[in-house]
């Protein structure tokens, strides 16, 4: 097995990692690999440290991509965890199909979406990826080891959204999603202000939902922003196939300075008109605007950025305005603010998702940010809300209890699976979830 | 009638990416190589992304017994029968020079081996009257260099022997597109340092087929290697010897 001692980075480029990384291309070789000992980590991206281990061995599984079974009838797919949801979607919808849940990137692995236990834009409705999950193969050190919720339940809910510390995701079988055509209708609307973002998502039919909020209007425009629901309808792509534009070198830190954000929101939000606006979009450009842009992460300069993403529980959203509020005040620059209603459905011990809100919060890495992260955290265990790891850099162990109730079970499984902690990442040191 | 292609090496990552396409576009795959239990995941992965068929079977640069098993194969195939072949081995120089015994490996695996296949198919190809053999080489096989001159050498034989298996089939209503890809980015590359405009499998594969549409005969993918190449097979002999490029 080949080894690259690389210096590697999650989404957000503030955290970094040195260490041996092998890319196995056959099961023998990523046997191989995995022996050395070390995570299984995917495209990274995660926005933290959830697929770094500085000064380690991990296993990066992009070339372990090959679908392995289809059935065009029922719509299951067996896939290895290397492939990217961006290439289940153009491969399947044409065929009438598409994953389930898709986070808001088509370049996350689906061994990523499943030790994240990702969601989507229709959370509320269908739940999180891991419900979708029918199986799932781990390559442990006797061998490759399908678990499922029957064969065994513990380990297959520690395996969803368990930052892969239950063995390397080999492969997993999906429940896919019946689509009508391979067209979006999206309606966008105007939202004046958090109040009426939040009646607007409440009283929201639509099957896809996302609120785009400007995070740097504050007062009586706090939470002001545009909310895109979108219901799936016939016909074939519309457009051209996307051909994602480079970012070619690291943006200058004023790029996304306070007033050039400021001016970018309201130019976005003045494209809607009051009466709103309806459009008919490609799936790929409603469901992964960003990566029309690839390695937009650039954009927040060498420095690097932190993404915040909350939860709290649908009878607390006066303390996600308060949240948000923190944040406009922290006068850090965020032009990606995302607000959505979640569903309870989840998958695992720590899944992210409860009946509530979640807003997410882009936050370039600069001084000031780890105290406004740590007030914000606070806030969020006091609406009894937690934060999310797959976006997490910054938490404090001392959160997790609190943020997670069943840390304990999770620990308990993980324990068995991997005694001796090989599998270990940054994240789970930095936020001590494997240990007491 | 779809194409059939015979695949040798077919597990290697540029392979991997060609047979996508070809699978794409529903021609038949028999896959050759030495991992058969990993090759029927590639192969399931061809059926699923929309292959007439797609079957392994063993191929062993090393191992002649297994030539006869994909002649056979490739006989008993109805329709156009093509091939590519992707295999080679690449050892450092350094291994080598300590012992010399590693040669004949390489020269088997990227040369004599797939040669033997070739060599049986070119009476197929000419009796059916078309078929197109795909092989690929290396830049490294341009000119003899410090760094991997016995993989250069291998490369090299092989250039010449597809540049006559095109004059030989050619006649026949066959074609030969021999591919000289630069610094690629693959399981053979990973980790060795120095490498520079690495090329994805991907962008191999897409050149590789947009030349076969052309009828080319002899590609550098990506294209600039052929201006690369072309400066380092001008300079002097008496100049290249000294340098360590």
């Amino acid at each position: 097995m080949q080894w690259k001692t690389a210096d590697y980075a999650g989404w957000g480029r503030a955290l970094r990692a040195k260490g041996r990384i092998a890319r196995p291309e056959r099961v023998s070789a990523l046997k191989d690999a995995l022996a050395e000992g070390g995570p299984a980590i995917g495209n990274r991206r995660s926005y933290g440290d959830g697929a770094l281990n500085d000064g380690g061995a991990a296993t990066e599984m992009k070339r372990m991509d090959r679908l392995l079974a289809f059935a065009p009838e029922t719509g299951v797919i067996e896939v290895e965890a290397g492939a990217t949801i961006g290439a289940l979607l153009k491969l399947l919808a044409p065929q009438g199909w598409m994953p389930a849940v898709m986070p808001g990137t088509g370049l996350a692995t689906i061994g990523g979406c499943i030790a994240n236990d990702v969601h989507g834009k229709n959370h509320h409705g269908a739940g999180s990826f891991g419900q979708h999950v029918l199986a799932v193969t781990l390559m442990t050190p006797a061998g490759p080891r399908e678990v499922s919720p029957a064969s065994d339940p513990a380990l297959f809910r520690a395996t969803m959204g368990g930052q892969g510390q239950t063995g390397a995701i080999l492969s997993a079988r999906l429940q896919l999603m019946a689509i009508p055509g391979q067209r979006m209708k999206v309606l966008e609307t105007r939202m004046r202000d958090f109040d009426s973002f939040i009646a607007a998502l409440d009283a929201s039919k639509a099957e896809f939902a996302v609120g785009w909020i400007d995070a740097t209007a504050k007062r009586k425009r706090l939470g002001r922003g545009i909310l895109e629901e979108g219901t799936l309808v016939e016909g074939t792509r519309p457009g051209p196939e996307r051909k994602p534009k480079p970012v070619p070198f690291d943006a200058p830190q004023a790029l996304l300075s306070w007033p050039v954000v400021k001016i970018f929101n309201r130019w976005y939000g003045s494209g809607v008109p009051d009466s709103g606006r309806k459009r008919t979009r490609a799936l790929d450009e409603f469901f992964f605007p960003l990566d029309a842009l690839s390695g937009w992460n650039r954009l927040y300069g060498k420095r690097g950025f932190h993404q915040f993403q909350c939860v709290v529980p649908a009878d607390r959203a006066p303390a996600l305005k308060e949240i948000l509020n923190t944040i406009a005040r922290g006068g850090v620059a965020s032009p990606l603010a995302v607000l959505k209603r979640m569903g309870p459905g989840r998958a695992g011990h720590l899944s992210f998702p409860m009946d509530g809100y979640t807003l997410a919060v882009d936050l370039p890495a600069r001084a000031r940010v780890p105290a406004l992260y740590a007030r914000l955290e606070d806030q969020v265990i006091a609406a009894g809300g937690r934060i999310y790891l797959a976006k997490d850099a910054l938490a404090r162990p001392e959160s997790m209890a609190a943020m997670y109730p069943e840390l304990e079970a999770w620990r308990a499984e993980v324990a068995k699976a991997d005694p001796a902690g090989r599998l270990a990442t940054d994240l789970v040191r930095r936020l001590k979830l494997r240990s007491a | 009638m779809a194409e059939t292609w015979i695949v040798l090496g077919a597990s290697s990552s540029m392979a991997r990416a060609l047979v996508r396409r070809l699978a794409a576009r529903g021609d038949g795959l028999i896959l050759a190589g030495r991992d058969l239990g990993d090759l029927e995941r590639d192969a399931a992965d061809a059926r699923v992304r929309g292959a007439a068929f797609a079957e392994t079977i063993r191929f062993d640069a090393r191992d002649l017994a297994c030539v006869a098993s994909i002649l056979a194969r490739a006989g008993a195939c109805e329709g156009t029968v093509s091939a590519a072949v992707f295999v080679g081995s690449m050892p450092p120089q350094a291994e080598i020079d300590a012992d010399p015994g590693l040669i004949e490996g390489v020269v088997t695996d990227s040369f004599t081996g797939p040669a033997r296949v070739l060599q049986g198919l070119a009476p197929i190809i000419e009796a059916r009257g078309a078929g197109t053999v795909i092989g690929v080489g290396s830049v490294a096989g341009d000119r003899g260099r410090i760094g991997n001159y016995v993989y250069g050498a291998a490369k090299a034989a092989f250039a010449t022997y597809l540049s006559g298996l095109r004059n030989r089939l050619g006649r026949a209503g066959g074609h030969v597109l021999t591919v000289k890809p630069g610094f690629t980015d693959t399981a053979m590359t990973w980790g060795i340092e120095g490498m520079f405009l690495v090329a994805s499998p991907d962008k191999v594969a897409t050149d590789i087929l947009s030349a076969l549409e052309k009828q080319r005969n002899v590609i550098y993918t990506p294209f600039f290697w052929m201006g690369i190449m072309g400066i380092i097979r001008l300079i002097p002999e008496r100049v290249f010897k000294k340098l360590s490029v």
